[in-house]
């Protein structure tokens, strides 16, 4: 990288917002799932699975486009403490993202329930059955879910700190519209 | 952008703002996940009302907890072909897992005290794709609806004997099983009973031709009536040492039966059995051949969900197969979790 970016490059925006509608759902699936016996289990738990891999597959694309293109940096008027906070809890939210879909895969295959997605696609099972290793992934699943979406209401509180109460360009650099106006320097 | 930077004073109604939208997203994440609504029948009720005043069965299934392992070949004849696209139906013999088991929580349970009897069975085609199924004896199921089936299991353990008569009276079609419990000859054997699917799915042929059907497996073995007494005086256990010897010296037949619904049958509701007339296609054979018991056996990590399906196969409009699939797999979660409560024997592998 030769220059410091002044904003997420337009793909890695489009990705941001595309996983999070996704992940917001995939966390409102879960846990409605899990709550009932009514017939939409089926396809709930169905779309569970698939968009879950799916997300696996884009966190890594995402994770390449974030090494190669980098990410602007926070106002320099930013107290440290909370760019310290908005570095560790982007980590966090990456660690979630790549972590929640494993822990779902390993919960199944340590059960040995066949993993098929939507349109029949088979995953193949990497581990053996295993009654410790299910009931690990299970809570790990389950309570790491329920802190993910703790840590992405924190995110959403964050970024609207930002843009409603800070004003500064913290939103812009991750908005889904076009920036007409001239950013401001950071520095 | 006013001040980048500068908190404000008018910013009091952005916080409150700000406070709204993390509070709603909050409390519809609360709602859907069902706190909100303890009415709601989720699977952990569901589960509380299979549960004895005893406790539960710690390290084993929550209903159907008694039971043990097969192996064995399922031989298709090549007939069902013409119904689903389903691999296992291609002429040819396909490995199975399965389990004998008794329709009680208790592990422990007399086998002449157990009315209802089942099979859980896996079938897995060449490239390994899986069927499973979870099959009883009687004709038709107790119940229309998995709500009706959590209200009999709450009125069956209230010792108010008016609560049943409640429970009758608002769910009608309990009294045509009722009559099969107490009329039904009993068996002496797993060997000698019929395994039904009661539950309809839909069979999809390779032209896409779409059939609503249901399935049996029926015994080659003769059923022999036994008085329940009778069977009682052969021990609390005689189910499993029976079928294990009887395995022992021959393998075990069934025949599966397909039966297939004319427009306007009730697919959706398994207390209601179809015509007679309807038209049967046998599509292959059972083949038994080995018995090994639940502790280290090879069908005791298996979920016998109903509703891992093949291509060519799948759920109908029976509301059954997903509330099972839900239940199934909480109590597969609690009995991996309290393994240790029914701990293997751990034999040295050669
Ligand atoms: C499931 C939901 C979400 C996840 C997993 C998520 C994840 C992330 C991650 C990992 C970053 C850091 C990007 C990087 O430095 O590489 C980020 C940045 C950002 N997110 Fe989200 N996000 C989610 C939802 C939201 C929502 C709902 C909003 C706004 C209302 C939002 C606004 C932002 C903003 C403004 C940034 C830029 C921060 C900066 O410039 O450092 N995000 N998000
Ligand atoms: C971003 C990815 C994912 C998120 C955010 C997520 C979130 C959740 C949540 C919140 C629950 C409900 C936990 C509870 O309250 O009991 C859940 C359950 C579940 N998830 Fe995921 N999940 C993800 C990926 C996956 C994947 C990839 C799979 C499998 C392929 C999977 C399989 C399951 C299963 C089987 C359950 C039910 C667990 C049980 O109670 O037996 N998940 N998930
Ligand atoms: C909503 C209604 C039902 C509920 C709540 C229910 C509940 C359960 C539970 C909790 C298990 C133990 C699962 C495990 O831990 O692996 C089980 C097993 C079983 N159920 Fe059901 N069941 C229902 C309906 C049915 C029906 C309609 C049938 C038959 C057509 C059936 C046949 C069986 C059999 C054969 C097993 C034993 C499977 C095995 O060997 O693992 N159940 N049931």
């Amino acid at each position: 990288m030769t220059s410091v970016p002044q904003r997420f490059a337009p793909i890695q925006r489009l990705l941001h917002w595309l996983m999070a509608i996704c992940i917001i759902a995939m966390l409102f699936i879960g846990v409605g799932m899990v709550s009932t016996v009514a017939q939409k289990y089926l396809p709930l738990i169905l779309i569970h699975k698939t968009l879950g891999v799916a997300l696996l597959v884009l966190v890594l694309v995402r994770l390449a486009l974030r090494l190669h293109f980098g990410a602007p940096p926070l106002p320099a008027d930013l107290p440290p403490a909370m760019k310290l906070g908005a570095r560790l809890s982007h980590l966090l939210l990456y660690g979630f993202m790549i972590v929640m879909p494993l822990l779902g895969l390993g919960m199944l295959w340590a059960a040995a329930y066949p993993v098929v997605l939507y349109g029949g696609i088979r995953i193949p099972a990497l581990l053996p059955q295993s009654d410790h290793a299910h009931t690990l992934f299970w809570n790990a699943h389950v309570y790491l879910g329920l802190a993910f979406f703790a840590l992405v209401l924190l995110h959403l509180a964050a970024a609207l700190f930002h843009a409603l109460i800070r004003r500064d360009d913290v939103f812009a650099t991750m908005s889904p519209l076009p920036q007409r106006q001239q950013m401001k320097p950071t520095e | 952008m006013n001040q980048p930077g500068r908190v404000e004073r008018s910013s009091l109604g952005w916080l409150v703002l700000i406070a709204a939208v993390v509070g709603g997203s909050a409390a519809a994440f609360a709602y859907t996940a069902g706190w909100l609504t303890p009415g709601r029948l989720t699977p952990d009720r569901m589960l509380a009302a299979l549960t004895p005043p005893s406790g539960p069965p710690l390290g084993h299934r929550r209903n159907h907890a008694k039971g043990i392992c097969f192996t064995g070949t399922f031989e298709a004849n090549g007939n069902g072909v013409e119904l689903s696209r389903a691999k296992v139906f291609v002429q040819g013999r396909y490995p199975i897992l399965g389990r004998f088991n008794l329709g009680t929580a208790d592990p422990n349970a007399v086998d002449a005290t157990v009315r209802v009897r089942g099979m859980g069975l896996q079938i897995s085609a060449a490239d390994g794709e899986e069927w499973r199924m979870a099959m009883i004896n009687p004709p038709f199921f107790a119940v229309s609806t998995p709500d009706a089936f959590h209200d009999l299991l709450v009125a069956a353990g209230k010792k108010d004997p008016e609560a049943m008569k409640t429970f009758i009276s608002a769910n009608p079609e309990f009294a045509a099983f009722a009559a099969w419990a107490k009329a039904a000859p009993w068996t002496g054997s797993y060997a000698e009973d019929s395994y039904n699917s009661l539950n309809s799915f839909v069979f999809t042929n390779a032209k896409g031709d779409e059939h609503t059907v249901r399935w049996s497996l029926v015994p080659t073995a003769e059923p022999a009536a036994i008085a329940q007494a009778e069977l009682e005086k052969r021990g609390p256990d005689f189910l499993e040492q029976e079928i294990t010897t009887r395995v022992k010296s021959a393998p075990q037949r069934w025949t599966m039966v397909t039966t297939v619904a004319e427009p306007g049958d009730p697919t959706a509701d398994p207390s209601k059995a179809w015509p007679d007339n309807r038209r049967k296609v046998q599509v292959g054979t059972l083949v038994v051949q080995r018995i090994e018991p639940e502790r280290d056996g090879p069908c005791r990590d298996i979920n016998f969900d109903p509703t891992v399906l093949p291509q060519g196969v799948r759920v109908s409009d029976d509301p059954f197969p997903a509330a099972r699939s839900s239940v199934y797999r909480k109590s597969y979660d609690l009995r991996a979790a309290e393994a240790g409560d029914y701990p293997r024997t751990e034999v040295a592998k050669p």
